[in-house]
């Protein structure tokens, strides 16, 4: 067990290499040479060659992606060129909205999802199911940004319900926080509760077939029951990987409903990096994102022995 | 899910080429079926243009990712030597989220209709190659491969008469799957404004200059929208219906 932790976690070494090679890759090839941006018109060519060798950009690739990956590790993620404010305070003042839309999400999209699931695999093939599948393939196919306008324009505008756009930091008050934050998440989980309830009906159809369910049924397991407890336990694994995959999803998603939602968050921060070109930040938010989706599957990974203490390692 | 299966190749196939068809007989027309924009530009007219972006967009993803696929996959997968260093480049790819990849590899270039190709079948690609690649290593345990490898046939015909055949019905499934993704990292990345350039129009691009007027103008942003989804559904339904046509197994599952 302890040796498979170790193994599990240190195949992610190879895989957020190869993250960073790429995100490292985007800043060696991006637009525009930092040299003569800092030497000014008046420059020389002999000047702007002074500052390139000043700055170590004369240097082999090899060297100075080892030199980034140092500073990298010791949280040095640069300076943004927009507003000259180093990268890990732009997070840093960013983080909260996106963390808390991405847990609510999560927590909302998990509990509407499975039962979902398990009631289109209990009356397979009935309407109940045919409904919530065709919901499915809704929630697959309409884009983020179009179900946050929709439900934005019913829920916002037309009822007056819900706040139509900004967010409430928590420090002012959850009520207000939970209100802001209600669509969006609302938003976001719509493909992520698609593909979970998809995944949770195969999944419990498959374990619906074992002959222990009918064991249960025959013993006079009531059918919540028989549903949740026997098939629910035993079709854990699909489930809690795909909740794991999905997260990815989120985090695609959350920079589009940021946006749509005018919430100030990471993703907001993204695309704005995008717009402006602005290349530190752009990376660091590309690796910082990489890290927590294979953080989280990793996670996903080892609680398999939780979930199912049949798997062994 | 029986009537999905059977009707969704018609749904399918029928939607998107109507749309095409309709694009080629109809210039902007004076009527405004749609209201018009904030520049008086005919909506109806964008919106049937925006349609020829997303189709390009999708259909060429589709291609390109599932040729990029397939060679690697079918590489990797045969080949076992180099299998362990292809897949971890392959899953550090997949490991950024693929909007976020998209949308990374858009900043580096300017913004056209060719790039979005590229970026989104860098994206996309990965996913691709992991299924051919797992095809592949469960095909290559088959009897018939082994038969030929005793006939003394050479690699690269067992690979190309008698493993990919045998492949080409999943990845033309996935292939659909990826067109409509495809077409929705599209109007996403046309939406934050690092897609499509604004001359060309483009779902997402007429989203996005509705934008500012969405709570007034409602509209606008209503109907590429609307069309944009009923696209993709199509497409999904048409990959939903091909995996039940093809894959006796599935058929049962569902």
């Amino acid at each position: 067990m302890v040796a498979y932790i170790a193994r599990r976690v240190l195949a992610i070494i190879p895989v957020m290499a190869v993250v960073a090679m790429f995100v490292f890759l985007l800043l060696y090839l991006s637009p525009g040479d930092p040299a003569v941006v800092i030497a000014g018109d008046q420059a020389t060519p002999e000047d702007v060659e002074k500052i390139r060798q000043g700055l170590g950009l004369d240097r082999p690739f090899f060297v100075r992606f080892a030199e980034w990956i140092w500073q990298i590790v010791h949280f040095d993620l640069g300076t943004s060129i927009f507003t000259g404010q180093p990268v890990s305070t732009l997070i840093a003042q960013r983080i909260e909205p996106t963390l808390s839309l991405m847990v609510i999400t999560l927590l909302f999209a998990v509990i509407t999802s499975i039962p979902l699931g398990i009631l289109a695999a209990w009356k397979a093939g009935a309407w109940l199911d045919r409904i919530i599948m065709t919901f499915a393939v809704f929630g697959f196919s309409v884009p983020v940004f179009v179900v946050g306008y929709v439900l934005a324009y019913v829920f916002a505008l037309e009822l007056d319900w819900l706040p139509v756009q900004g967010y409430s930091p928590i420090a002012q008050g959850i009520g207000h926080w939970l209100e802001g934050l209600l669509l969006p998440a609302a938003t976001l989980g719509c493909v992520y509760i698609a593909l979970i309830a998809r995944t949770t009906r195969t999944a419990v159809l498959e374990v619906l077939r074992q002959d222990y369910i009918r064991t249960a049924r025959a013993k006079g397991v009531g059918q919540i029951a028989t549903l949740f407890l026997h098939a629910l336990k035993n079709a854990a694994v699909p489930v809690v990987t795909v909740i794991g995959i999905g997260v990815a999803l989120l985090i695609g998603g959350a920079v589009v409903t940021e946006s749509v939602f005018a919430i100030p968050g990471l993703g907001r921060l993204t695309v704005d990096a995008i717009l402006r070109r602005d290349y530190p930040v752009i990376q660091s938010l590309v690796l910082l994102f990489s890290l927590v989706y294979v953080l989280v599957n990793l996670a996903v990974d080892l609680l398999y022995t939780v979930v199912d203490p049949r798997i062994r390692y | 899910m029986i009537f999905v299966a059977l009707f969704a190749p018609i749904l399918g196939t029928v939607d998107p080429t109507a749309i095409a068809a309709r694009l080629r007989t109809r210039e902007p027309s004076a009527l405004h079926w749609f209201g018009t924009d904030m520049l008086g530009r005919d909506l109806y007219s964008r919106v049937l243009y925006g349609a020829r972006v997303s189709l390009i967009v999708g259909f060429s993803v589709a291609a390109l990712s599932s040729i990029g696929g397939l060679a690697i996959g079918l590489f990797s997968g045969f080949f076992r030597a180099m299998d362990a260093v292809v897949m971890r480049v392959m899953d550090g790819i997949m490991s950024i989220p693929s909007i976020l990849l998209a949308v990374a590899l858009m900043a580096l270039t300017r913004g056209s209709v060719g790039n979005v190709i590229i970026a989104i079948t860098i994206a996309e690609t990965p996913r691709v190659s992991r299924l051919v690649r797992g095809v592949v290593l469960s095909l290559r345990e088959q009897a018939y491969v082994d038969a030929a490898i005793t006939c003394g046939t050479r690699t690269p015909v067992i690979v190309l008469k008698h493993i990919l055949p045998n492949a080409l019905a999943s990845i033309i499934v996935q292939a659909t799957y990826v067109c409509a993704s495809a077409m929705i990292t599209e109007a996403i990345l046309s939406f934050i404004g690092a897609g499509t350039p604004p001359f060309i129009p483009s779902w997402g691009n007429i989203m996005a200059e509705g934008r500012a007027l969405w709570q007034v103008k409602f509209y606008i942003v209503l109907f590429p929208a609307i069309f944009l989804s009923m696209t993709v559904l199509a497409v999904n339904l048409l990959g939903d219906g091909l995996r039940d046509a093809l894959d006796p197994r599935m058929t049962k599952a569902a």
